[in-house]
């Protein structure tokens, strides 16, 4: 065995790389519940890629075809109906642990120099798994695949001057037909699963250059044991954190299994029943929702109100609203990283941040009417619907989080960070 | 920032507030339905293959699926099939999309994933609410779904039944009587500012009694919602065994996590 691994290590960094990623790379021993997002991630990623290949060995991306080949898949294909369920639900499961990998860099200043770098290749990572769900939701064929599409492609449509031409450019055809499900299929298989590969891959390779962060958002390099030379308070990833992120796997994959198993379309939140409508371009559906990952910026979307004859203003909203995470480490003024010894400032900014996504989320998957309007009677808000006017408030305080984050951060009173991990 | 937090919560409270009053007034009659009655999704195959199938077809739905009902494959040749005689085929209808469009304006949906779109109680509601309209070209109209251009095809079991309206001066009323309707009910805008509460009430008795007819809407329920699913008692039942199975797995991982994390201090 020794030999063989010598012979392979002469021709090939393999003890190097193993040595480097995982088994002498020194992680912070006190990471807490928050950072098990990440390697459920990669799971997650895996798992998609995974069920994807033994879906693509059945589906058709072909119009006449694509919806009654998902059937088949469900019915006729052995073990097709939990392959296909466990790709849709893996698609909600990639965007929740995302969700809550993104919100633990809030927490504890994950963002903040050193790792500027490894933020930004993080929301290159959340965009393109923006696209891959947007792609991968038109192959079903349902009527929420083809309107859903229909309405993401009409935002690009939105642009002055060139609107029309980019929306035909995208699509390959007036309307969504034959040619944008193939397309679309195209990049849902292999242009964007091999563009995540490989910035999931410079994502760790980052990681890994400076260090992982952690709940006290102290600098474990910066004391280390004089005589090992490793960080006082790092152990190495390898044996630590694979069993504790095989505990985390397992949990994850119970909670994984009880939707798969008994509740796959999570009352309409990860299949959605209009999908079960094949798709059709003569009728478009009373309520047109995209998945429920999506809804926050399309409540954005919505609340824009059209200005100058033009819906562009939205587009650009909702785009500024993605747009705006990537400067993040330069908007944070804060001397300290953890929320832990952060003042109330931030904790209620972050807050308000929470609620806002998260209301906006419900927003934008019920129509605008769903809580009627104003009366007429009220100022200045009359008869407008009372979502709308909501909507609005809370995009307000979403773009209002990062617009005055250098003030209220670098006025906030912080506690002093202690100089070791608290463990 | 205290400012802001009650301005949210001011919003919140509006909103919820309202939040019931522009619900839609539709309420549906549950369907109880058991998925695990084999002999009720019998006897639901057969008000299908005997009633829907001539003109809505089950297309993803093969005929040789039906053996998971407890029937044998001779059992489904000689009683199931009349469209065709290879055991493999799916259920498609006879009657064409050309002479379907012809007859009434669109052809009848395919049925095989109804359950899957509407619901249980959506379906079980709908046949329990067809009444008599003379103004519509079918002689029938339905309250859940108005206007709709099925006819009423289970009229000879079940008879006729006529609309009743009341109306109400305002929508307070109308809505506490709408509550007070046990069962289908709509409520809505009628004219002047007024509210209407419409229900359903038997008319004409049909060949079978209201309680017989409930139950042979509930057994044709039951085998939608199977249809449109058909691997769901299956995908159960394999999940119970994958959840016993990752618990003590679980339980190993976390006694392998603890004995590794002994020695950090």
């Amino acid at each position: 065995m020794e030999k063989f691994l010598n012979w392979i290590d002469d021709r090939f960094p393999l003890t190097v790389l193993w040595k480097s990623q995982v088994s002498e790379y020194y992680a912070p021993k006190n990471f807490n519940f928050w950072y098990y997002f990440g390697s459920l991630a990669l799971l997650v990623l895996v798992m998609q890629i995974v069920t994807g290949i033994f879906l693509t060995m059945n589906y058709k991306p072909d119009a006449t075809k694509a919806f009654e080949s998902v059937e088949y898949i469900m019915r006729d294909v052995a073990g097709g109906w939990f392959i296909r369920y466990a790709h849709s639900t893996g698609a909600s499961a990639f965007f929740i642990v995302v969700y809550l990998h993104m919100f633990r860099a809030l927490l504890y200043g994950s963002y903040r120099r050193p790792r500027e770098l490894l933020w930004i290749v993080g929301c290159f990572i959340y965009l393109s798994l923006m696209a891959e769900a947007f792609f991968g939701y038109l192959l079903p064929w349902g009527q929420m695949s083809y309107w859903g599409a229909q309405v993401i492609v009409n935002l690009f449509s939105t642009v002055p001057l060139i609107g029309d031409d980019l929306g035909i450019w995208i699509r390959g055809d007036y309307t969504i037909s034959d040619v944008t499900l193939n397309r679309f299929f195209a990049f849902h298989v292999a242009a964007v699963p091999l563009l995540l590969i490989i910035l999931v891959v410079v994502h760790l390779m980052a990681l890994h250059e400076v260090g992982s962060n952690n709940p006290d958002g102290i600098e474990i390099k910066e004391r280390k044991d004089p005589k090992t030379g490793h960080p006082v308070d790092g152990i190495p990833f390898h044996p630590y954190y694979t069993v504790k992120d095989i505990v985390g796997v397992v949990f994850f994959l119970i909670v994984f299994s009880i939707v798969v198993f008994f509740w796959p379309d999570v009352g309409g939140y990860f299949l959605e029943s209009n999908n079960f409508i094949p798709a059709n371009p003569l009728q478009t559906p009373e309520h047109i929702a995209p998945v429920w990952y999506f809804t926050p910026y399309y409540a954005i979307l919505r609340a824009v109100p059209s200005f100058l004859n033009s819906q562009f203003w939205g587009v650009l909203v909702m785009g500024a609203a993605v747009v705006i995470l990537f400067f993040l480490p330069w908007l944070d003024r804060s001397p300290v990283k953890s929320i832990r010894y952060r003042g109330g400032l931030y904790k209620a900014w972050l807050a308000a941040f929470v609620v806002s996504f998260l209301i906006l989320g419900y927003l934008g998957v019920v129509p605008v009417t769903v809580w009627g309007q104003f009366s007429d009677k009220v100022p200045l808000l009359g008869t407008a619907d009372r979502a709308t006017v909501l909507a609005r408030v809370l995009t307000v305080v979403y773009f209002l989080f990062f617009m005055l984050m250098p003030w209220y951060t670098a006025r906030d009173k912080v506690k002093p960070v202690p100089e070791q991990v608290v463990w | 920032m205290r400012t802001l937090a009650r301005l949210l919560a001011a919003i919140l409270l509006l909103a919820a507030a309202n939040a019931f009053a522009a619900e839609a007034g539709l309420r549906l009659e549950p369907a109880l339905v058991n998925r695990l009655d084999v002999e009720s999704l019998q006897r639901g195959a057969r008000n299908f293959v005997n009633y829907c199938l001539g003109c809505h077809g089950a297309q993803y739905m093969r005929y040789n699926r039906l053996t998971n009902l407890g029937l044998t494959e001779t059992q489904v040749q000689d009683n199931l099939m009349f469209a065709t005689d290879k055991i493999g085929s799916t259920m498609n209808a006879p009657m064409s999309k050309v002479d379907g469009t012809a007859w009434f304006g669109a052809p009848p949906p395919d049925l095989t994933v109804e359950s899957r779109i509407r619901g249980k109680d959506w379906i079980y509601s709908y046949f329990l609410g067809f009444y008599r309209d003379e103004k519509s070209t079918t002689g029938w109209n339905n309250l859940v779904f108005p206007s709709v251009a099925m006819p009423h095809v289970l009229w000879n079991l079940q008879g006729s039944q006529k609309l009743v309206e009341t109306e109400y001066e305002d929508h307070e009323k109308a809505q506490g009587a709408w509550i007070a309707v046990k069962g289908l009910a709509v409520v809505e805008p009628a004219k002047e500012g007024k509210w209407v509460v419409k229900t359903v009430a038997a008319d004409v008795p049909g060949s079978l009694s209201p309680v017989e007819y409930k139950a042979f809407v509930a057994d044709l329920v039951n085998y939608l919602d199977y249809m449109a699913e058909p691997v769901r008692n299956e995908r159960i039942n394999i999940g119970i065994i994958v959840l016993i199975y990752l618990g003590v797995l679980f339980v190993f991982a976390y006694a392998l996590k603890r004995n590794y994390w002994n020695d950090v201090h």
